[in-house]
């Protein structure tokens, strides 16, 4: 039990954690707060928690050392605040050795928008937790609460509440034992749970949310940064709001709203003291955790093989995409397109895409949404019908009664795929939260930042979000390349050939590899060599020279994007003439069928 | 006792003391305390300030003791804070207790080493001799500076009768670094010691006038914090200043003082003080010795003021990718109300920690303390924004070592190149138009001559780009509007004139209507971006005139009518009406809009693709790096945009240049010889809206070089952009001259010209038919046509007839031209 207060060992014991943590196999041992349902947790015991930072509270003051004393012996004890939410009794409050400390609060949530393979390929990977699986819940508290058992006279009917529709909620996962505590729980629990809004980005989303409470280097943290935590879990009821319990004068400065979001019930939203958190670069649980550098061998396994891959995967999505191969190539390259600097204002590297042309039919947005959906760890549809863009809340805001950012569903992790369907928009009038929802994304795609809204002032936050659009005509909101689709399948067999895409899910190590492949190619390093520049450099004179408004400095712009991202998706880091006159070609063969098409179809812009 | 009181937790140098109840009647009680007590109390004791008797009104009052004290709720629940003295308990005074030679006066605060005799005297002597001869404040306006200072407000409030004395904490730094440290260090006890000293002062000097209460001391600008982020648990307890934005404001809250007894049975009343937020219900009346017989009488209690304040973070101050901090605050008596929900203000006060309760019944506590701050001095920030310049919110502080780089760098021959090439170096060259910018964001010198009867005159300096789609305008514009502290940035096309302007909305808290103020005047002295400066409707251009010139906007809406401020300079981006540029036609005829706004541009400059090698090999070499060169090489190559923001904000803080006597000639020259380049071909080529222009380059240029005067240099660099500008924008293309008319009335001269002609010619034409009174518009342009020996054009056509239909000749309906009389 961690009493005393020698600061010296203190950091030792975080250093032991972190360099046990650092061991291959350590990480996988300790259990996940995203797949192991919370009340089979052990109190006060290490796990970890994947999640994004939703919002960050204020910083707190605490004891980080105070004195007991026992009434019974008089004997006074140093102990020690740091990792734990509630005080032992018999506190000395004017003990002279006190120590105040601070310490942050950060509201995570799940990672939003992660798709379900994801979830279920980090649960397979799942341990057992140490505690006996056994539901036995009245055991666990009588059991392991040992220093707080005076608040267990709180009713057991409450907790078997909050148990209950934890247990509702994780329930898909499969686990057999969760069937049984389905059953035992009332019907009447679901309701309770979800008055409390938890503020996911994301409309639907399920999993809990977690306090994480942070002692040191707060300030490298950034909002919306994905994380691994691990830390020491904390389910204390006590530090959840009850209406119930009778209000002190001197702590109405909160108001009940404030109370509730910042203290909600410890059931559903346990606390984390942080012991140690990971950056996470992406969330893709076939990749090896810690950066590609310090994995040379995978590195090297997956770079010979990703041409190979490649070329499956651009068969997969011509079949996908009505045999437009051209359109197929635009769209691996958008998956791995990630905003890998800025310059000033400028996010490089971004690359949005619009399909236009995509048939209405047999909703064929929604079907290659979820063949997208299989591919990458996390993304989100978003149907662009005038209902939604003048009803969805897309930027956070700022609510000053509950103190809480409000989140939005354009408040995504890096590298999300945001898939917005155009063909979903019908004639009609945006009103000023559609006109500013559409502004929203017009500046997500532009700039890659969002505005977030403070009420009396914006703040702006950078974001990595791929956008890809699909429309029929082109799309409304700037993109940085659009490409027509061209249906190679006549319209008389769309349903039947689009049932037969989607009826035959590929295998999955099939899908694992392209999934794999998608990820890697994003992380990958890139460069460019000076004679290569050179020649790159001639190439723009000598194009400008036939015809200057032929290539203007934009479209130089994204033809130095497409080389970097074809060569990436050939596993190439540096960039070769090959590849440039490759990517000339491609762009060339978009640009013709742009053009081909303003000639059929004259209003087309 | 102490369990349940649970007290604040204490900075490492303040101590609590809970021994306390037993001694508090004597002379060693803290002066706060002493209220109401019982008449035994020694009245010769420094330390009395306030008698019983002193609640009674009516009777006059002119000393200390008539003047009834009033509870300071700002300073926190009264504390019992008995003195010590040194020579008899060494053991128990703190380490910090040293510097007090006195050998008499060995007698300090428990916990503090604030002597209070030492510290009265101290404060006595630094309100009779502290003088400011530099003082810059406003509030010291019409005060003489070379008197001592705060003699002078307390002077004023014998007047007023005001009792509030608000002392600058710098200035008690400067008089006496000790007294400084004790009130940053110890706030409530030396708080009350000031009132004390303040009062005898007072009440010695002016010994007739009625107050309603005593003096109240509010120290302000303590330099202990700026900023909310860098609150730490050290600051518990002490003195703070920080800036922030209210967000909330809470409804009044009565908080009782002191409660009042009355027994049920004899009736005899008895006061209570409260004590840490607790009412000691006495349980037995000592008249009458009943038990359990006293009832609270609320209506005789008093109660004070109180109100909760959240304020957040200014954006400014905070850092990238977190959100911002919010803290509670707490107003006492007069300071309720003080703030309104999104006012900036810069408090000081005292800040405290809590612990918090769990619940009442339990002994376990949340280990976490609840945080706050009770107020005693309130500034807003931008209080004066509506009559003039807050210089004091507006400054920066610069350190030291921060102002020598900027000097540094001013004093380089280059600045103003490396400062220009600094700005949004991802885009590539267009050397003039970010010289131009640059000007821009220092600006001119503000110049006032409301008094004499001529206005303010402009000193913003507004930019427009034009050119073709794609030469990334609006990159320049995000760029400027991320660089500057209140820039705004809107686009044409989404912005209607309200959100430009302000409107009116009703408030869903409040239900009272309230002026949201839009984009430009939330830019007030700062900069406005609009892009797609072309696809704004007219009614909302319209709303840019006033603005432009007079740098005021005027709302009548809702019953609501004022003018604010909006002092911005305009940096505006638009593209041609057709896709293209047309180099066959003037800037007008390109972007279509009407010359009345143009004309109120300084500086309007093409952004055009040239087209030669050369320059596309260059432009190809910037774009390749800008994507492979590594972050470190693009850092070494260009100024940090820190450096670059904190260069403008001192340069607009602390430069005012003045011309020179050479620069006014230069100056004087430069207008004649625009003047005269245009007379020899008959036209107009210059106006005083071009001098003005002039100007204020010139003086935005001695910005850059953190020069006081404006020189002969600033003059030549503000001619030579001038000129570039108007060789891009105001080139005829017909003749190839610059012709400042096409700014200025619309059209060049050769145009208008050309015009005429075309309407003779017409009018001739009309008069050889003979006598009909009516022909068709096709036949009669088709005829014109024939007759004339150059080409004319459609619109030509129109213009000459609707000359013509002027001057009452004709008039034309639909197809048909008819002639009248």
């Amino acid at each position: 039990n961690n009493n005393g207060a020698d600061s010296g060992w203190e950091a030792k014991a975080v250093e032991f954690f972190k360099d046990h943590l650092k061991e291959k196999e350590a990480r996988t041992l300790v259990p996940s707060l995203n797949d192991v349902p919370l009340h089979y947790l052990k109190p006060n015991s290490l796990v970890k928690f994947r999640c994004l930072i939703q919002d960050m509270f204020d910083p707190e003051f605490y004891m980080g050392v105070y004195e007991t004393v026992d009434p019974r012996l008089k004997a006074k004890v140093l102990r020690c605040g740091k990792y734990r939410d509630v005080t032992e009794c018999g506190v000395d409050f004017n003990s002279r050795n006190t120590v105040t400390a601070e310490r942050q609060t950060f509201y995570c949530v799940p990672v939003p928008g992660e798709n379900t393979w994801v979830k279920d390929i980090s649960s397979q990977a799942r341990v057992v937790p140490s505690t006996s699986y056994a539901p036995s819940r009245q055991k666990r508290s009588y059991e392991e609460d040992d220093d707080m058992d005076d608040m267990d006279t709180q009713p057991q009917k409450q907790r078997e509440t909050h148990g209950g529709s934890q247990t509702h909620s994780e329930q898909h996962h499969g686990n057999g034992d969760c069937k049984r505590q389905e059953t035992e729980a009332p019907s009447n629990q679901t309701a309770s749970a979800s008055h409390l809004d938890l503020n996911f980005p994301l409309p639907g989303e399920k999993g809990p949310s977690c306090l994480v409470k942070v002692y040191q280097d707060w300030d490298g943290f950034k909002l919306n940064d994905v994380l691994e935590v691990f830390g020491i879990l904390s389910v204390n009821h006590t530090t959840s709001y009850s209406s119930s319990s009778l209000l002190d004068p001197a702590d109405s400065m909160e108001t009940a709203e404030e109370q509730r979001v910042h203290c909600p019930p410890a059931s559903l939203v346990p606390r984390l003291h942080m012991l140690y958190a990971k950056p996470l670069p992406h969330n893709n649980p076939l990749l090896p955790p810690t950066g590609l550098e310090d994995n040379s061998a995978f590195l090297s396994s997956t770079l010979s093989e990703m041409a190979s891959v490649r070329a499956e995967l651009l068969a997969y999505f011509t079949h996908v995409l009505l045999g437009d191969a051209l359109a197929a190539e635009y769209l691996i390259l958008h998956l791995i397109s990630t905003v890998y600097a800025r310059r000033d204002v400028l996010p490089l590297g971004k690359f949005t895409l619009n399909l236009s042309g995509c048939p209405t039919a047999a909703s064929y947005t929604e079907r290659l949404y979820q063949i997208i959906q299989q591919l990458v760890p996390s993304s989100f549809y978003l149907p662009m019908s005038l209902q939604n863009m003048n009803q969805m809340r897309l930027v956070p805001k700022k609510d000053y009664v509950a103190n809480r950012l409000v989140s939005g569903a354009l408040q995504l992790a890096r590298n999300t795929s945001l898939f917005l369907d155009e063909t979903q928009l019908e004639q009609g009038q945006l009103d000023t939260t559609g006109v500013r929802n559409v502004t929203a994304l017009g500046n997500l795609i532009s700039w890659q930042k969002v505005d977030y809204d403070f009420n009396y002032h914006q703040m702006e936050f950078p974001c990595n979000i791929n956008v890809v659009i699909a429309s029929e005509g082109r799309s409304l909101l700037p993109s940085d390349c659009q490409i027509r689709l061209q249906s190679q399948v006549a319209p008389a067999h769309m349903d039947e050939y689009l049932s037969a895409v989607h009826m035959h899910p590929q295998a999955s190590s099939q899908l694992n590899k392209f999934r794999m492949y998608l990820s890697v190619a994003r992380q990958l390093d890139y460069s460019i060599s000076d004679e290569v520049t050179k020649s790159v450099e001639d190439d723009f004179v000598d194009m400008r020279k036939d015809d200057p408004q032929s290539v203007s400095a934009e479209d130089f712009h994204r033809l130095l994007v497409v080389a970097r991202l074809l060569s990436l998706s050939l596993g190439q880091t540096s960039l070769s003439t090959d590849t440039w006159s490759r990517a000339k070609h491609l762009d060339m063969l978009r640009t013709s069928r742009m053009e081909q098409h303003k000639c059929v179809n004259g209003n087309e812009p | 006792s102490t369990g349940d009181l649970m007290p604040m937790p204490t900075s490492p140098a303040t101590d609590m003391l809970s021994p306390a109840a037993a001694q508090d009647t004597s002379l060693f009680s803290s002066p706060r305390n002493c209220l109401h007590r019982c008449a035994k109390l020694d009245m010769s004791s420094p330390l009395m300030y306030g008698t019983p008797s002193s609640r009674v009104e009516g009777t006059p009052r002119s000393s200390v003791r008539g003047t009834p004290a009033r509870q300071r709720a700002d300073l926190g629940s009264v504390r019992k804070a008995p003195q010590v003295d040194l020579q008899s308990e060494p053991a128990g005074a703190d380490g910090a207790v040293a510097s007090e030679s006195n050998a008499g006066q060995r007698l300090v605060i428990w916990g503090t080493d604030v002597n209070v005799g030492t510290c009265k005297e101290k404060f006595q002597r630094f309100l009779q001799r502290f003088i400011d001869p530099t003082s810059t404040e406003d509030e010291n306006a019409g005060l003489d500076l070379n008197e001592p200072l705060y003699m002078q407000k307390l002077e004023e409030i014998s007047v007023v009768g005001d009792p509030v004395l608000n002392v600058n904490c710098l200035h008690v730094q400067s008089f006496d670094a000790e007294l400084y440290r004790q009130l940053i260090c110890y706030p409530q006890e030396v708080i009350p010691t000031f009132d004390m000293a303040v009062n005898e002062l007072f009440f010695e000097r002016f010994p007739d006038s009625i107050l309603e209460y005593q003096i109240q001391v509010r120290p302000y600008n303590a330099l202990k914090t700026r900023n909310m982020r860098s609150l730490n648990p050290e600051d518990i307890d002490q003195l703070i200043t920080i800036s922030g934005m209210v967000i909330r404001t809470s409804q009044l809250i009565p908080e009782m003082q002191e409660a009042f007894f009355q027994c049920h049975v004899c009736a005899y009343s008895t006061r209570v003080e409260v004590d840490r937020g607790r009412i000691a219900e006495p349980a037995v009346c000592r008249h009458c010795n009943t038990t359990h017989s006293l009832a609270l009488v609320h209506n005789r209690s008093a109660f004070s003021d109180k109100q909760m304040v959240k304020i957040q973070e200014s954006p400014e101050d905070m850092p990238a990718g977190q959100t911002p901090h919010t803290t509670v605050v707490y107003a006492h008596n007069d300071l309720v109300d003080k703030v309104q929900p999104g006012d900036r203000v810069n408090i000081t006060g005292i800040y405290r920690a809590v612990p918090m309760r769990v619940n009442p019944r339990q002994s376990n506590v949340k280990s976490v303390y609840k945080t706050h701050i009770d107020a005693i001095h309130f500034r807003k920030t931008d209080e004066k924004r509506l009559h003039g310049l807050d210089e004091d919110a507006e400054q920066k502080l610069f350190t030291e070592d921060r102002v020598q780089t900027l000097k540094e760098l001013a004093a380089k021959p280059d600045v103003y190149e490396r400062l220009s090439s600094a700005l949004a170096p991802s885009i590539y060259e267009h050397e003039d138009i970010k010289k131009g910018i640059l000007l821009q964001l220092f600006g001119g010198t503000r110049k006032d001559f409301s008094q004499t009867g001529r206005g303010h005159f402009r000193a913003e300096v507004n930019i427009l780009l034009c050119g073709d789609p794609g030469t990334s305008k609006s990159q320049l514009l995000q760029y400027v509007y991320n660089l500057v502290p209140r820039g705004q940035y809107t686009s044409g096309k989404g912005s209607s004139a309200v959100g430009l302007t302000a409107y009116v909305m009703k408030d869903p808290e409040t239900r009272q209507l309230v002026l949201q103020t839009g984009a430009l005047v939330l830019s007030d002295n700062g900069i406005c971006c609009i892009d797609e400066f072309d696809k704004m409707s007219d009614n909302t251009r319209s709303v840019l005139h006033e603005v432009m010139e007079q740098q005021t906007l005027s709302i009548a809406k809702a019953g609501i009518i004022c003018q604010l401020n909006a002092r911005t300079a305009v940096l505006a981006a638009a593209n041609p009406v057709e896709s293209q540029w047309n180099p066959k036609k003037t800037t007008i005829e390109n972007i279509q809009l009407p010359h009345t706004l143009l004309s109120r541009f300084d500086l309007i400059f093409l952004m055009l693709d040239p087209q030669d090698e050369a320059y596309d090999r260059r432009l190809a070499h910037h774009l390749v790096s800008l994507y492979y060169q590594s972050e470190e090489q693009m850092e070494e190559e260009f100024l940090d945009m820190a450096v670059l923001r904190d260069y403008i904000a001192y340069a607009r803080t602390y430069i005012n240049p003045r011309l020179s006597e050479e620069a006014s000639q230069a100056l004087i020259e430069a207008y004649v010889d625009m003047r005269k380049i245009g007379s020899g071909r008959g036209m107009v080529s210059a106006y005083p809206r071009q001098l003005e222009s002039l100007i204020r380059l010139a003086e935005a240029h001695a910005k850059v070089r953190f020069s006081e005067k404006v020189e002969t240099i600033d003059v030549e660099e503000a001619k030579r952009l001038h000129r570039e500008a108007l060789k891009q924008s105001a080139t005829d293309p017909r003749t190839g001259f610059v012709d400042i008319s096409i700014l200025t009335t619309g059209m060049s001269a050769t145009a208008r010209k050309r015009k005429e002609e075309v309407a003779q010619a017409l009018k001739k034409l009309i008069q050889s038919k003979g006598k009909t009174p009516a022909m068709k518009y096709q036949q009669l342009l088709e005829d014109l046509r024939g007759q004339s020996e150059t080409a004319i054009t459609r619109e030509l056509f129109d213009e000459a007839l609707r000359a013509l239909a002027d001057e009452d000749y004709l008039t034309v309906t639909g197809k048909t031209v008819r002639l009248l009389a």
